[in-house]
């Protein structure tokens, strides 16, 4: 196991959520839960960050917001799609203004559904991320595939 | 530290200074983490995260800030082995202030309205401990007629027992220096702050590991101030540095972060009451 996988530090972005899924998220950091004991930060600073967690189905208003945060992230990075609408749009996915999902807007690793999502998922997802993670640095390593 | 030879203790610095900051940088995650009724991490997290920014991209805007950075690292680095060399405590105090320009200037460096406002703080937070600093020096000058710390350390009684007034206004500047609340105005460990990472914004990768690496090296430089307070007698040293922490990771538990203002005047006020008050009684004795 790598530093990498020992030091996840997440970004939190709430890309038109009702708040349900956030609240989770936030939960994750509560003493309940406690995500750092992984060693995982919620450092809310993009260059600091390996993983993107983000809530909500991704409006008009706020794509480029989505594409920046994930432009400013350095590699090696994976995005984790937290709730049902980040993963489909869900009950919003017909609306005039919502894209329908994140990965309309950036690639997405690891889809965590739900309504709103459990922290015991949300922590699972995550984890998940954390072998992407791995594999795309060794990726980065090799030269196989160059990011951006 | 008289017996060992200047350069083998320098050496013994530069080694062994990371494996005492990581684990009290590790233990003092932890104990905070009790504090507010988490588990939290693994003691050598603080090594995990060092090793983790050095396998990341580096993403800079302009790449000075690296070479800035860079140079706060060496600086704090040659800081720390000139103390434990048992140097000029002023050449030490001068080349302290060296660094941490240079970690201002890395941050001015970035177009970020995050990391300038952190820069400005951090020159504030400067301008806030610089004084009480150099009145340590000349505390512990007046009580063992030498600025040489390797003088210092056989210190054969406390000089803390002469120096009651500096010892307080040092513990008081050293919440400033290991970046704890309520005056960690410039950058904090915690999330969520209203400046995001302050002067630190803008580093990611090998940078931000320099800036983390001599944090923990400016930790230990800190505490081996605290042990000149106590000359020889190791074990009080030990004793008290443990108090210290504590009550610095209870107070940052505690409190949050004030204005730069009520920052700066504290510090000039404990400064003048405590160092100066100490250092003047002290002439006069």
């Amino acid at each position: 196991m790598s530093y990498l996988q020992k030091s996840p530090w997440i970004i939190h972005y709430d890309a038109s959520s009702c708040n349900g899924c956030d609240i989770e998220v936030l939960a994750c950091l509560t003493p309940l839960y406690d995500v750092e004991r992984f060693g995982i930060l919620n450092t809310g600073n993009p260059k600091h960050a390996d993983i993107f967690v983000i809530t909500g189905g991704v409006n008009e208003m706020n794509k480029e917001v989505v594409q920046n945060i994930y432009e400013q992230m350095p590699n090696p990075k994976v995005v984790v799609a937290v709730g049902i609408c980040a993963c489909s749009g869900g009950v919003f996915r017909e609306c005039y203004n919502i894209s329908g999902g994140v990965a309309t807007v950036i690639p997405v690793d690891v889809y965590v559904p739900g309504c709103a999502a459990r922290p015991e998922s949300i922590i699972d997802g995550i984890v998940q991320a954390l072998g992407i993670l791995e594999e795309k640095r060794n990726e980065m390593k090799t030269g196989t595939k160059e990011a951006a | 530290m008289s017996q060992l030879d200047p350069f083998l203790a320098a050496g013994l610095f530069i080694i062994l200074a990371p494996v005492v900051g990581v684990l009290i940088t590790g233990l003092d995650r932890i104990l905070t983490a009790r504090m507010q009724g988490r588990v939290g991490p693994p003691v050598l997290q603080p090594l995990y995260d060092i090793g983790k920014l050095f396998q990341k991209r580096q993403v800079a805007v302009w790449g000075a800030q690296s070479f800035f950075i860079f140079c706060y690292l060496i600086f704090i680095v040659f800081t720390g082995a000139l103390f434990f060399a048992g140097g000029d405590i002023l050449l030490v105090i001068f080349a302290f202030t060296l660094g941490h320009v240079f970690l201002v200037l890395g941050a001015y460096v970035s177009y970020s309205p995050y990391a300038h406002i952190g820069a400005e703080r951090e020159l504030i937070q400067l301008m806030a401990v610089e004084p009480m600093i150099i009145i340590a020096a000349i505390g512990l000058y007046q009580v063992n007629g030498s600025f040489l710390v390797g003088e210092m350390a056989n210190h054969p009684g406390l000089p803390i027992l002469l120096l009651p007034g500096v010892f307080l206004g040092f513990i008081f500047i050293l919440t400033f220096k290991l970046r704890k609340s309520p005056f960690d105005l410039a950058t904090s460990h915690h999330a969520h702050q209203e400046l995001v990472k302050g002067s630190t914004t803008e580093f990611s990768g090998w940078t931000l590991a320099m800036v983390e690496l001599a944090h923990i090296y400016e930790l230990v430089v800190m505490l081996g101030f605290i042990w000149l307070f106590f000359g020889d007698h190791l074990w009080l040293c030990v004793i008290a540095i443990a108090a210290i922490m504590f009550l610095e990771i209870l107070v940052d538990n505690c409190t949050s972060r004030i204005k730069w203002q009520d920052a700066l005047i504290s510090a000039w006020f404990v400064t003048l009451v405590a160092g100066a008050g100490n250092i003047f009684a002290l002439s006069i004795m």
